[in-house]
C-alpha cells in the first residue's frame, strides 16, 4: 500500500471489519466458548493489516516473501480466523468448526493446522519473540517482508515481552512492527488496577522503539501509522492502538465480563442485530 | 579397583567443531546463545559466521521463542546454554513455541548434572531429562563422549523436529570410538559389550562407568552386557527388551535424578514387556551441592562400585 488510500478503499475495509465482527460473535456463540471482547477490540487492526497493508498470497500461504502476522494475544483467534477466511485461506463455512474436536481451527492459533497462521500462540508473552526471530531471518536472507505482531495490553505484564523489546532494538529489526491492542482491560479487570503498565509509550521509547499512537478503530488512522512505521529505518516500531474491548457490540463495549464469556441466546441475537444494522 | 586407561576428552569442543562444520556445509544453520557462548562452545561459530549467530543476552525465554520464529522461516536453529538455563527456566517456551509447532530448534545443553561441581545445586541440572522427555514432539539425546557428541550434533541438524542434546562440563572418557562401535543414529541404542548374566544400560558419562563395571564383574565370572542408551526419547525398546529377556536382569546408570530420568523410562518399558529384576543407579531425589566432580559422584552414588553392587543385587534377585 502507498501513502494515500482512497476513501472508497477505507469503506470497503470497514465493511470487512463488520463481517469479521459478525463471524466472531457467531463463532464464539456456536462454540459455546472463546474470547469475544479482545477479538472485537483487535478487529479493525487485523482487518487493516490483512486487507490494507500486508503483502500476502492466500493461495500460496508459504510464499517465502510474504508479510507475516503473529497474534501474540492468541486468545483473539476468532478475529484471526475470520480475517484468514475472508482473505481466502480456507472456506468461510469452516469458521463454524471453531473449537470443535478434529477442527483445524483450534481454540488458540496453531501454525501446523491452519493455513495462514504464522505462529502457535496462546501462552501470553511469546509472540513478540517469535516475530523477532522471523524478522532476523528476513534480514539475514535479505527478504523484503515485514513482520507484524499484535500484542495485548495485558501481555505487557510479561517479562518476556521486555526481553524481546530490548533485543529487537538491539538487533535493529526495522522490519518488525508491533501493535498493542490497548483496550485497557485484562481478564481480572482494568489494566491499571491489575498491573500498571503506564507510562507505556515512554517504556517502549526507553527500550529503543519508534513509538506511534493511533485510534485503533479508525482504519484511516491505522493505515497511516502503519505506513509511517514501515518507513522508519534502523529501529523497530510499535503502534499503541487505543481500542475498546468488545467494540461494535453495545453491551460488550468496555465490559470486563466479556473477556472470555459467551453471549446468551438473547445477547447473541442482539449483537448480530447491531452488527447487521451497521452494515446497512 | 584398577581404573581403565581411558583417553579423556571434553564434549564441548566436539560440539563446537560440529557447529562450525555445519556452518560451512549448510547455509540454513543459525546459532543462538545467551551470554554463555564462550562457555558452551558456540563462540567459534560466532567468530566464523557472525551474521548467523545471535547472542540474546541473559534472556533465555526470548531466545527460545525467537529461535522458533527463525525456524518457522526454514532455518535449522541451534540454541545453547547451560542445562539449568535452557530447560526448566524456559519450559513453557520450549513447550509452546518449539514443541507444539514441531519446529527445527535444537537445544544443546552443556554443564548438565552434578559434575558441574563447585557451582553447586543452583547450577546442577539433574531433572532436565524428566522435563524434556515429557514433551510431545521432543527428541532427547545424551551423547556418551566427545566423538558421539559430534555425531549427535550433525545428526540433529538432519533430523526433522525439536531435539534436546545434553552434555556435561567435565572431561569424559572416550568410549564410543572403538572398532566394535556401531555408527551413531538418533533413536538407536548401541551394544557396547556382549554379555549374558546382566545388562548394564548407561547414558552420557555413565556409559564408560558401565564398561568399567563390566570389566570388574568379569573378574567375578559375571558376564555383563553393556548398552549405550544415547537416545532417551524415542527409546530403542527393541534392544532393551531383548537384553532383558536374554540376561534376565538389568541395571541403569545415569547422572540424573532417579525421578523420571532414563532409568524410569527404561523401567516402564520393562514393566510392559519383560518383567525382570532391575535397579536404577542415579542421583537420589535430592539437590546436589558444591564439590569436586569425583567426590560428588562418590557421595551421590554414581561410581563403578555402585553399578557393580546393583548388578550383584539384581542377579541375586533373578534367582538363577
Amino acid at each position: 500500500m502507498e501513502n494515500q488510500v482512497s476513501e472508497e478503499r477505507i469503506k470497503e475495509i470497514e465493511g470487512v471489519a463488520r463481517k469479521v465482527r459478525r463471524h466472531i460473535i457467531q463463532m464464539v456463540y456456536t462454540a459455546g466458548s472463546g474470547h469475544p471482547g479482545g477479538s472485537l477490540s483487535a478487529t479493525d487492526i487485523m482487518v487493516s493489516l490483512y486487507f490494507g497493508v500486508m503483502n500476502h498470497k492466500p493461495e500460496d500461504p508459504k510464499w517465502p516473501d510474504r508479510d507475516r502476522f503473529v497474534l501474540s494475544k492468541g486468545h483473539a483467534a476468532p478475529a484471526l480466523y475470520a480475517c484468514l477466511a475472508e482473505s481466502g485461506y480456507f472456506p468461510v463455512e469452516e469458521l463454524k468448526t471453531f473449537r470443535v474436536i478434529g477442527s483445524r481451527l483450534q481454540g488458540h492459533p496453531d501454525m501446523r493446522k491452519t493455513p495462514g497462521v504464522e505462529a502457535s500462540t496462546g501462552s501470553e508473552g511469546q509472540g513478540l519473540s517469535m516475530g523477532l526471530g522471523m524478522a532476523l531471518a528476513g534480514k539475514l536472507d535479505r527478504r523484503p517482508y515485514t513482520v507484524y505482531v499484535m500484542v495485548g495490553d495485558g501481555e505487557n505484564d510479561c517479562g518476556q515481552i521486555w526481553e524481546a523489546a530490548m533485543a529487537a532494538s538491539f538487533f535493529k529489526v526495522d522490519n518488525l512492527i508491533a501493535i498493542i491492542d490497548r483496550n485497557m482491560l485484562q481478564l481480572d479487570g482494568p489494566t491499571h488496577k491489575i498491573m500498571s503498565i503506564e507510562p507505556l509509550a515512554d517504556k517502549w521509547r526507553a527500550f529503543g522503539w519508534n513509538v506511534l499512537e493511533a485510534n485503533g478503530h479508525s482504519i484511516a488512522e491505522l493505515l497511516e501509522m502503519i505506513n509511517k512505521a514501515k518507513h522508519t529505518k534502523g529501529m523497530p516500531s510499535i503502534i499503541i492502538a487505543h481500542t475498546i474491548k468488545g467494540k461494535g457490540v453495545s453491551f460488550m463495549e468496555g465490559a470486563v465480563g466479556f473477556h472470555g464469556k459467551v453471549p446468551s441466546e438473547e445477547q447473541y441475537k442482539k449483537a448480530m442485530e447491531e452488527l447487521k444494522e451497521a452494515d446497512a | 579397583m584398577k581404573k581403565a586407561a581411558w583417553n579423556l576428552e571434553p564434549q564441548r569442543p566436539a560440539f563446537s567443531r560440529a557447529l562450525v562444520a555445519l556452518g560451512n556445509t549448510r547455509k540454513d544453520v543459525v546459532v543462538a546463545s545467551a551470554d554463555l557462548s564462550s562457555s558452551v562452545g558456540t563462540a567459534a561459530f560466532a567468530q566464523e559466521f557472525p551474521e548467523r549467530h545471535y547472542n540474546f543476552g541473559i534472556a533465555e525465554q526470548n531466545m527460545i521463542s525467537a529461535c522458533a520464529g527463525l525456524a518457522s522461516t526454514g532455518k535449522v536453529v541451534f540454541a545453547s546454554s547451560f542445562a539449568i538455563f535452557c530447560t526448566g527456566r524456559v519450559y513453557d517456551q520450549i513447550r509452546q513455541s518449539v514443541c507444539y509447532p514441531r519446529l527445527n530448534v535444537k537445544i544443546v545443553a552443556t554443564h548438565a548434572g552434578i559434575t558441574v561441581g563447585g557451582d553447586g545445586a543452583t547450577h546442577q541440572m539433574i531433572e532436565d531429562l524428566a522435563l524434556m522427555r515429557a514433551l510431545p514432539n521432543m527428541t532427547v539425546v545424551v551423547p556418551a563422549d566427545a566423538p558421539e557428541t559430534e555425531k549427535a550434533i550433525l545428526a540433529a541438524a538432519e533430523y526433522d523436529g525439536p531435539v534436546y542434546i545434553r552434555m556435561g562440563r567435565a572431561n569424559v572418557p572416550v568410549c564410543t570410538s572403538g572398532k566394535d562401535c556401531q555408527d551413531f543414529e538418533i533413536g538407536k541404542a548401541t551394544l557396547m559389550r556382549e554379555g549374558d548374566d546382566v545388562t548394564l544400560v548407561g547414558t552420557g558419562i555413565m556409559v564408560a562407568k558401565c564398561l568399567e563395571a563390566a570389566e570388574e564383574l568379569a573378574k567375578h565370572q559375571v558376564s555383563a552386557r553393556v548398552i549405550n542408551l544415547s537416545t532417551i526419547k524415542p527409546l530403542d525398546e527393541k534392544i532393551l527388551v531383548k537384553a532383558a529377556r536374554e540376561t534376565g536382569c538389568m541395571v541403569t546408570a545415569e547422572e540424573h535424578s532417579v525421578v523420571m530420568g532414563m532409568g524410569a523410562a527404561v523401567a516402564l518399558v520393562l514393566v510392559e514387556n519383560a518383567h525382570v529384576p532391575m535397579r536404577r543407579v542415579g542421583i537420589p531425589d535430592s539437590f546436589g551441592e558444591s564439590g569436586e566432580p569425583e567426590e560428588l559422584m562418590q557421595k551421590y552414588g554414581l561410581t563403578v562400585d555402585n553399578i557393580v553392587d546393583a548388578a550383584h543385587d539384581v542377579i541375586k534377585r533373578r534367582g538363577r
